[in-house]
């Protein structure tokens, strides 16, 4: 049962999540082709189809709230707030980078947004978050860490630690696992003996539940939700957003794994003109405003791109900087 | 004069432990077994009672994420110190190391850092075996973007573990097991600190130079102590920490002597010994009297029993004999 949209959030805050939506959208086919261009080097994992989760989360959390990502992570740093030039910059490998160029598409970073960081280690960050919520509770700071990581990452030892951990330690982390079902070419069912993975956390006595990735604002809803529980028990929440990357896994993959059918009734489900449709339908706006929203993010985008373009290559001198303080 | 209290190294750890942890409330120490238990080796001995279990925590066995909880609660702002129960463990938290706590601050453009120190205890010598006697420094050694420090006498581990926790980067803080009952003259004074990346000339002699570190810094000094009554003079500089790695002084010990012999208790092929000695070979190739000599663990996996165990590992005696060996060198 769908709510209504306005019974969930105001206008501009509905509007809002959609002009992220596009953006990442927008972002990640961008990336693309400045990768084909071969501006873009090195591993490139775009976001395409599964904005909804990182849209509707980043939305259910507080801005003091960490969050923590895995390599597919460029949306949840731009939605976060991270600026689209420099994190284009980042990706180009330029000294404007929000990491000087140091992180690449796979490890940005901007402390100041509490957006700790994309990790390239599958499962990398759960740790990490646990650290941070502990810091949070032991500095008596209203804050949780969120970790979002994939499919693939639930059956790395750090998954298991981690969680066992956040329970143990009555820790406030909200764990978001993105199951777009598959880890590069591996489908869940290939990989987890139970493939239902929120019914994973059981034993650890974390509370857990399945949302529809595909879907904005049940994500929003989901997450917001969670969040306050966390923040009220101070102990672990463990949601599963079920999504699926319209791409391959990263830009070389050209994902034969998968078969059209598959592939087409996901399409069907793109978080994007779902929204658009449904904001249309509940007369929230008109498709000439969205139309505005996307030309908007173009620019924006297309900006960003000049940006990197124009930015300077770091110094040689720079690779022995900032390893020791 | 600065008072001194005569205590073992393990006691000097605690003590360190304690001094740091009544100074900031941001240190906090987590390990397996480190609170009620006290510790495997007792070096968290009284933590738990004095601090409570807010600052002093129990772990689950599970070491990769013991480094990264540690990882992360240096980001959130604290001062983390965890204890791995021995260093064999850290092979399951090379990961949390390596791939995360040496190198968060440089893959994020220098936007964070880590007051981290992680403690392991290590060292062969009492017949545990393959598994269990591993000497790893120069695992860690390899890696940039971490601090490692490995101290030989009670003060060193005091003034060291206090640098380390007051350092903003990661520390990998060694301790030999064999070492903790040692004596010696402790400083009282909670400011006491030993810096990084300054090693000790811990003797001084006029025919060779003997690099050494921790148990191995023991070792020589009773092979300096024989070699004295045949008349050969050792100068023995104790490393402290490999990173950063005081080179000057090695160097500048090499250059007056004419000769090294460096000692490392870890296994022989890619140690750390030979990085050493070909820095000395580079610097003082027009100097030298003899080539460097290396002292190392067998290149071989642990044996328990204690005859055959005795000889993996340097001892005073084959120390001496590599001196006796680069003295006599004819040419
Ligand atoms: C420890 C580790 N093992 C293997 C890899 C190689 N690898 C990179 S991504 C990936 C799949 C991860 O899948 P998932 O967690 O579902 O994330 P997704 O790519 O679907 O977002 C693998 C195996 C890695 N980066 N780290
Ligand atoms: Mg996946």
């Amino acid at each position: 049962m769908e709510t209504r949209l306005r019974a969930t959030l105001p206008d501009h805050e509905l509007l809002r999540l959609y002009e992220q939506m596009v953006m990442s959208r927008e972002f990640e086919e961008s990336c693309a082709e400045q990768y084909t261009k071969g501006h873009i080097t090195g591993f490139l994992h775009l976001y395409s189809g599964q904005e909804a989760v990182a849209v509707g989360a980043t939305a259910g959390l507080h801005v003091d709230d960490y969050i923590l990502s895995a390599y597919r992570e460029h949306a949840q740093a731009i939605v976060r707030g991270a600026d689209p030039r420099r994190v284009m910059a980042e990706l180009f490998g330029k000294a404007t980078g929000i990491c000087k160029g140091k992180g690449g598409s796979m490890h940005l970073f901007d402390p100041n947004l509490n957006f700790m960081g994309g990790y390239a280690i599958v499962g990398g960050q759960l740790p990490i978050a646990v650290g941070l919520a502990f810091s949070a509770k032991y500095r008596r700071e209203d804050r949780l860490a969120a970790c979002f990581f994939g499919d693939g990452a639930v059956n790395q030892g750090t998954f298991h630690e981690s969680l066992n951990w956040a329970r143990l330690w009555e820790l406030p982390v909200l764990f978001i696992c993105e199951n777009n079902f598959y880890g590069i070419g591996t489908e869940v069912h290939r990989s987890s003996a139970l493939a239902s993975i929120h019914k994973r956390t059981c034993g650890y006595d974390i509370p857990s539940e399945k949302v529809d990735g595909m879907d904005v604002i049940a994500v929003y809803r989901a997450v917001k939700h969670a969040a306050e529980r966390v923040r009220e028990t101070s102990l672990p929440y463990f949601i599963e957003a079920t999504t699926y990357r319209f791409r391959g896994h990263s830009m070389a993959d050209p994902a034969k794994y998968r078969s059209a059918a598959e592939h087409e009734v996901w399409k069907a489900r793109d978080p994007i003109p779902a929204l658009a449709k449904r904001l249309i339908e509940e007369e929230i706006t008109d498709a000439g405003h969205l139309e505005g929203i996307l030309g908007n993010c173009r620019t924006v985008v297309q900006e960003a791109v000049k940006f990197a373009e124009e930015s300077p290559w770091p110094e040689d001198e720079e690779v022995y900087n900032d390893i020791y303080v | 004069m600065t008072s001194t209290s005569e205590m073992t190294y393990r006691d000097a750890l605690n003590m360190a432990l304690r001094e740091e942890m009544s100074r900031d409330p941001s240190v906090v120490v987590w390990g397996e077994d480190v609170a009620l238990y006290e510790g495997a080796f007792k070096v968290t001995r009284g933590l738990l009672a004095e601090f409570g279990e807010e600052r002093i925590k129990d772990t689950p066995i599970s070491e990769n994420t013991i480094v990264g909880v540690a990882v992360g609660a240096a980001m959130g702002g604290l001062r983390p110190v965890a204890e791995l129960m021995t260093v064999n463990f850290a092979l399951l938290a090379m990961d949390q190391i390596v791939n995360h706590m040496a190198k968060i601050r440089s893959m994020f453009g220098g936007q964070t850092f880590l007051p981290m120190v992680v403690r392991m205890p290590g060292g062969g010598g009492s017949q545990l075996a393959a598994q269990h006697s591993q000497s790893l420094e120069s695992y860690f050694m390899h890696c940039p973007g971490l601090h490692i420090a490995y101290p030989s006498t009670p003060a060193d581990a005091k003034g060291l573990l206090k640098s380390a926790i007051r350092d903003n980067n990661p520390v990998i803080f060694l301790e030999h097991e064999l070492l903790y009952n040692s004596t010696g003259e402790v400083p009282n004074d909670p400011e006491f600190l030993v810096p990084f990346g300054q090693a000790n000339v811990i003797r001084s002699g006029t025919d060779v130079t003997i690099v050494a570190y921790a148990r191995m810094t023991i070792l020589a000094l009773q092979a300096a102590a024989d070699l004295e009554k045949e008349g050969i003079s050792c100068e023995i500089v104790d490393l402290r920490t490999f990173s950063p790695l005081d080179t000057e002084t090695i160097i500048e010990s090499a250059r007056k002597t004419g000769r090294a012999v460096v000692v490392e208790e870890c296994w022989r092929t890619a140690g750390l010994g030979g990085d050493i000695a070909h820095r000395i070979h580079e610097a003082c190739f027009d100097t030298l009297l003899a080539p460097v000599k290396r002292v190392a663990g067998l290149d071989v996996p642990m044996p328990y029993s204690r005859k055959i165990e005795k000889i993996c590992i340097p001892r005073a005696e084959t120390i001496a004999d590599a001196v006796r060996e680069v003295v006599s060198r004819k040419y």
